[in-house]
C-alpha cells in the first residue's frame, strides 16, 4: 500500500482497454508483482478474519438468523445493527459535514480533505446497508418500502427513503474521483456543476436521517430507560451527529496523512494540521451544545431523580465520561494547538457516540425486563460478523484510497472543484 | 352507547345477553349470544364508518375485542391447544395437559401465538393466578405504524392482521410493541414472516369466534363488542369490589386494545408494562414525521443563503493571491 503511481503517465491511446483497465486495477504493477505485495501481516490477519466469517455468513444466508444471532420476540435488534447503522451512521455524517464547511459556508481550508471525508461518508453508509442486509429477514426485498408500499406513518419508512437516497447523492458527490480515475472530462465537468445542488440536497438528507435515526426510538416509551428517552431524541441523535463527524474526518485526516502518505500531495500534508484544529474547534462548539441538549433533556423530563440509581449512574459514566469529558479535553487541545491531544479527544468522543448508540439500542432498551443483561450479550457469531465487516470496510477503503484521486488533485483536474 | 335508539338490533341482543350472563352460567350463555349476534354485527359494521371523518381517530366503532378474566382462569392451557389447532401449528414437544410447562415463564413465539404462564398471587398465595398472554390488538397498534411496508392492518372487526408478502424482515414492529408479542421466524432462511395471533381473522369473517373464546371451559375469555366488553367489566368490578382491582387493563393503556384483563391482583404483579402512555404510540412520532416536510422546505432557501452570502463575501473581499484556483473555475 506504499507504491506510488503516476496517474498522468497512462497512455489510453497506445493500451487496449484490458491493459489500461489492469494497469488501473493493479496500481501500474504486474498481476504477479501485486499479489506479491498483498502479503503483509495486515493482510494475512484480514484474510482469517474474513475466513472465520466465511461459514458464519454462508450459514446466515442457508439456515437462517436464528442460527447466527441471539434474536427473539424481545430483543429483535442486537448487536449487529447497533453497531453497523446506528454507532457507525453518525460517524458517516463526516461527508455532509465537511462538504457543507467547504461549499456553503465558505470554510476553503478544507478543500483538500473534502473528498476523503465524502469517501468516508459514503462508503460508510454503503456499510451500513450491508449490515442491514445481513439483518433484514429477507434482505432481497430492501427496495420494498421505495416501490412496493409505504408505510408513511413510520419513522423508519423515513430512515429507508433517506438513506437511499442520500447514498445515491453520495455517489454522486464523489463520482467526481471515479470520473478522474477513468479519465473522462465532459462526463466529469457535468458533475462538478451541480455540486452545490448535491450539497444542499445531502445536508437535508443527513439532518433528517440523523435524527431519524432517534426519531425511530419515539415509539418506545414504555422499553427505552427514561433516561434515554426523550422527546428530543431526534434532536439529541443530529447533534451528536455533528460532532461524531467532525471527530471521524479528524481520524480519518489523521489515518491518510499516517497510513497513505504516498497518496496524499503537499496540498493535503500542509492542511490537515490547520484543518484538524479547526474541525476540533468545531467539534468542541458541537459537544457544548449536545451536552446542554442532554441536560436539557433530562430537566424537560424532570428526571433528575433517576440519575441516583444503578441506570442512573451508567447515564452519568455516558454523559461526564464520553460527553463532557471529550468536550473538555478538545477545549484544551485546541487552546494549546496539539494536533496530539485532539486527535485523542476525537477518538474519546467517537467511542462516547457508539457507546450511546448502543445504550439507547441495546443497554438501556428493554431495561425492566427481567434477566436482561445476560440477553444482550451478542453471540459470537455475531461478534465475528461485526469484526468481518470491519475489516472488509478496512480493506475496501484501502483499496479506494491506493487508486482513485482522493487525497491528491490531479494536475489535469485541478483547481476543477 | 347510553341512548338505546338508534342501535343496531344486534347491539341491544349482544348486550342483554352480557346482562344475562352475570346471573346465569357465563359459560352457555356467552356461547348462546355470541354465535346469534355475530353475524348480524359483522354486517353492521359496514355501515358504521363515521369516525373516519373526526380527526381523533378513537378506534373503529362496533369492533370486537376479548376480555380475559384473570380471576376465573383455571390454567388448562385449552387456549391454547384450540389455538394451534386452529392456526394449524406444530405440535409442541410437552402436551397441553402437561403442567410441568409452568415452571418457567413463556412467551408466545413463532410458534406459539398464545401462552398461558402461572403466577404468583400475591393475596392467596395457594391459588396461583394464570397469565394467558397473546396480541392485545392495539385500537391504534404501534407496529402498523411502525412498518415502513404497511404491511399490518387493523380491520375494522378489530383484528391486527398482517401481510407477510410485503415484510422485509426489518423487525422494527417487534422494537415498538409495547408488549412484545410479534414474533419472528428466525429459523427460515427463504421466507421468515411475522407471527402473531391475528384474533382468529379468518374465524371472524367466517362467522366463528376465535378458537381460544370458543375453547375457554372456565368463561374467563369473552369474545364481544370491546364497548360492550368495557361495560361487563365494568359490571364485574362494581359487583366485586373485593374480587377485582379497579382497573380494565387495556381500556386506556396505549390508546386502546381490543383485548381487556381484569384481574384481583394489580396488573404488573402478572408481567404486565405499566408505564406505558394512555395516548397511541404513533402520536409521539407524529411531530418529527411532520417536521421532515418542513426541513425540505426551508433548508434549500436556508442554505441557498448563505452559499449566496459566502460568494458575495469571495467577490466583493480584495483577491487573496492564494485562491485563484481554488473555487468557481468551473464556467
Amino acid at each position: 500500500m506504499n507504491r506510488g503511481i503516476d496517474y498522468s503517465a497512462q497512455s489510453r491511446e497506445t493500451a487496449s482497454f484490458g491493459t489500461w483497465f489492469m494497469n488501473k486495477l493493479f496500481m501500474g504493477m504486474s498481476a504477479a508483482d501485486y499479489s506479491r505485495s498483498l502479503i503483509t501481516p495486515f493482510n494475512l490477519l484480514a484474510a482469517s478474519v474474513l475466513a472465520t466469517s466465511l461459514p458464519i455468513f454462508i450459514t446466515r444466508y442457508s439456515k437462517g438468523l436464528a442460527y447466527v444471532v441471539d434474536a427473539n420476540n424481545e430483543y429483535p435488534w442486537g448487536l449487529l445493527l447497533s453497531w453497523g447503522i446506528f454507532a457507525g451512521e453518525p460517524l458517516f455524517a463526516a461527508g455532509f459535514v465537511v462538504a457543507a464547511g467547504y461549499y456553503l459556508f465558505g470554510l476553503k481550508d478544507y478543500r483538500p480533505l473534502v473528498r476523503l471525508a465524502v469517501l468516508g461518508g459514503m462508503l460508510g453508509y454503503a456499510f451500513a446497508a450491508s449490515y442491514l442486509l445481513i439483518d433484514l429477514g429477507r434482505p432481497w426485498r430492501i427496495y420494498y418500502p421505495m416501490l412496493i408500499n409505504f408505510g408513511p406513518s413510520s419513522v423508519l419508512f423515513v430512515v429507508a427513503w433517506h438513506v437511499a437516497l442520500y447514498c445515491t447523492v453520495q455517489l454522486m458527490e464523489f463520482s467526481p474521483a471515479i470520473l478522474e480515475w477513468l479519465g473522462s472530462k465532459r462526463i466529469h465537468k457535468w458533475a462538478v456543476s451541480v455540486t452545490v445542488a448535491l450539497i444542499i440536497g445531502g445536508v437535508i438528507l443527513s439532518t433528517v436521517h440523523q435524527s431519524a435515526l432517534g426519531a425511530m426510538y419515539l415509539i418506545t416509551p414504555g422499553k427505552l430507560h427514561p433516561l434515554w428517552y426523550s422527546s428530543y431524541l431526534p434532536l439529541l441523535f443530529f447533534s451528536s451527529a455533528i460532532y461524531a463527524a467532525m471527530s471521524f474526518a479528524i481520524l480519518l485526516a489523521f489515518a491518510a496523512e499516517r497510513y497513505f502518505r504516498e497518496r496524499c500531495d503537499n496540498d493535503f500534508m500542509s492542511t490537515v494540521p490547520s484543518v484538524t484544529v479547526s474541525l476540533g474547534k468545531g467539534a468542541a462548539v458541537a459537544l457544548y451544545v449536545y451536552f446542554a441538549l442532554k441536560i436539557l433533556a433530562l430537566a424537560q423530563d424532570d428526571r433528575w431523580d433517576m440519575l441516583l440509581t444503578p441506570f442512573g449512574y451508567w447515564y452519568l459514566v455516558e454523559l461526564l465520561g464520553f460527553v463532557a469529558a471529550p468536550m473538555i479535553l478538545f477545549t484544551a487541545a485546541v487552546k494549546v494547538q496539539s494536533l496530539g491531544l485532539i486527535r485523542a479527544a476525537a477518538f474519546w468522543s467517537v467511542f462516547g457516540i457508539v457507546l450511546n448508540r448502543v445504550n439507547v439500542n441495546l443497554i438501556a432498551f428493554n431495561w425492566n425486563l427481567p434477566g436482561h443483561f445476560e440477553k444482550i450479550i451478542p453471540s459470537s457469531s455475531e461478534v465475528i460478523m461485526i469484526m468481518a465487516m470491519i475489516t472488509l470496510h478496512i480493506l475496501v477503503f484501502r483499496w479506494i484510497l491506493n487508486r482513485f484521486p482522493v487525497m491528491k488533485e490531479l494536475p489535469d483536474y485541478k483547481g476543477s472543484h | 352507547m347510553s341512548d338505546k335508539k338508534g342501535q343496531h338490533p344486534a347491539d341491544i341482543q349482544q348486550r342483554d345477553n352480557i346482562d344475562g350472563s352475570q346471573k346465569k352460567s357465563r359459560g352457555i350463555s356467552r356461547r348462546n349470544f355470541l354465535s346469534a349476534s355475530l353475524l348480524a354485527g359483522c354486517s353492521a359494521l359496514g355501515l358504521t364508518l363515521e369516525a373516519k371523518a373526526s380527526r381523533e381517530f378513537k378506534g373503529w366503532p362496533k369492533s370486537y375485542g376479548m376480555l380475559t378474566d384473570f380471576t376465573a382462569c383455571v390454567g388448562c392451557r385449552s387456549c391454547e391447544e384450540a389455538c394451534n389447532k386452529a392456526n394449524n401449528m406444530p405440535q409442541p414437544e410437552k402436551p397441553f395437559d402437561d403442567d410441568s410447562v409452568f415452571k418457567q415463564s413463556r412467551w408466545p413465539s413463532a410458534s406459539a401465538l398464545t401462552v398461558v404462564n402461572r403466577c404468583v398471587n400475591s393475596k392467596e398465595p395457594s391459588k396461583p393466578i394464570y397469565r394467558k398472554i397473546q396480541c392485545n390488538h392495539c385500537l391504534e397498534p404501534a407496529c402498523a405504524s411502525a412498518c415502513p411496508i404497511h404491511a399490518y392492518t387493523k380491520t375494522p372487526e378489530g383484528a391486527v392482521i398482517y401481510n407477510a408478502d410485503l415484510c422485509f424482515g426489518c423487525r422494527y414492529c417487534v422494537i415498538a410493541c409495547p408488549f412484545n408479542i410479534p414474533g419472528y421466524e428466525y429459523e427460515s432462511a427463504l421466507e421468515p414472516k411475522i407471527v402473531k395471533c391475528i384474533l382468529c381473522y379468518g374465524r371472524l369473517k367466517d362467522g366463528k369466534l376465535p378458537a381460544c373464546a370458543e375453547a375457554c371451559p372456565a368463561g374467563a375469555i369473552t369474545f364481544g363488542r370491546r364497548n360492550d366488553l368495557i361495560k361487563l367489566a365494568r359490571q364485574r368490578i362494581s359487583e366485586n369490589p373485593k374480587k377485582y382491582i379497579d382497573h380494565i387493563y387495556g381500556e386506556y393503556e396505549v390508546g386502546g386494545t381490543s383485548w381487556l384483563y381484569i384481574s384481583g391482583i394489580p396488573f404488573e404483579q402478572l408481567g404486565f408494562p405499566i408505564n406505558l402512555p394512555k395516548k397511541p404510540l404513533v402520536e409521539l412520532t407524529e411531530g418529527y414525521l411532520s417536521s421532515v416536510p418542513v426541513i425540505f422546505t426551508t433548508f434549500p432557501a436556508l442554505f441557498g443563503l448563505v452559499y449566496g452570502a459566502m460568494r458575495h463575501r469571495d467577490k466583493t473581499a480584495p483577491q487573496q493571491p492564494h485562491e485563484d484556483n481554488k473555487e468557481d473555475n468551473n464556467e
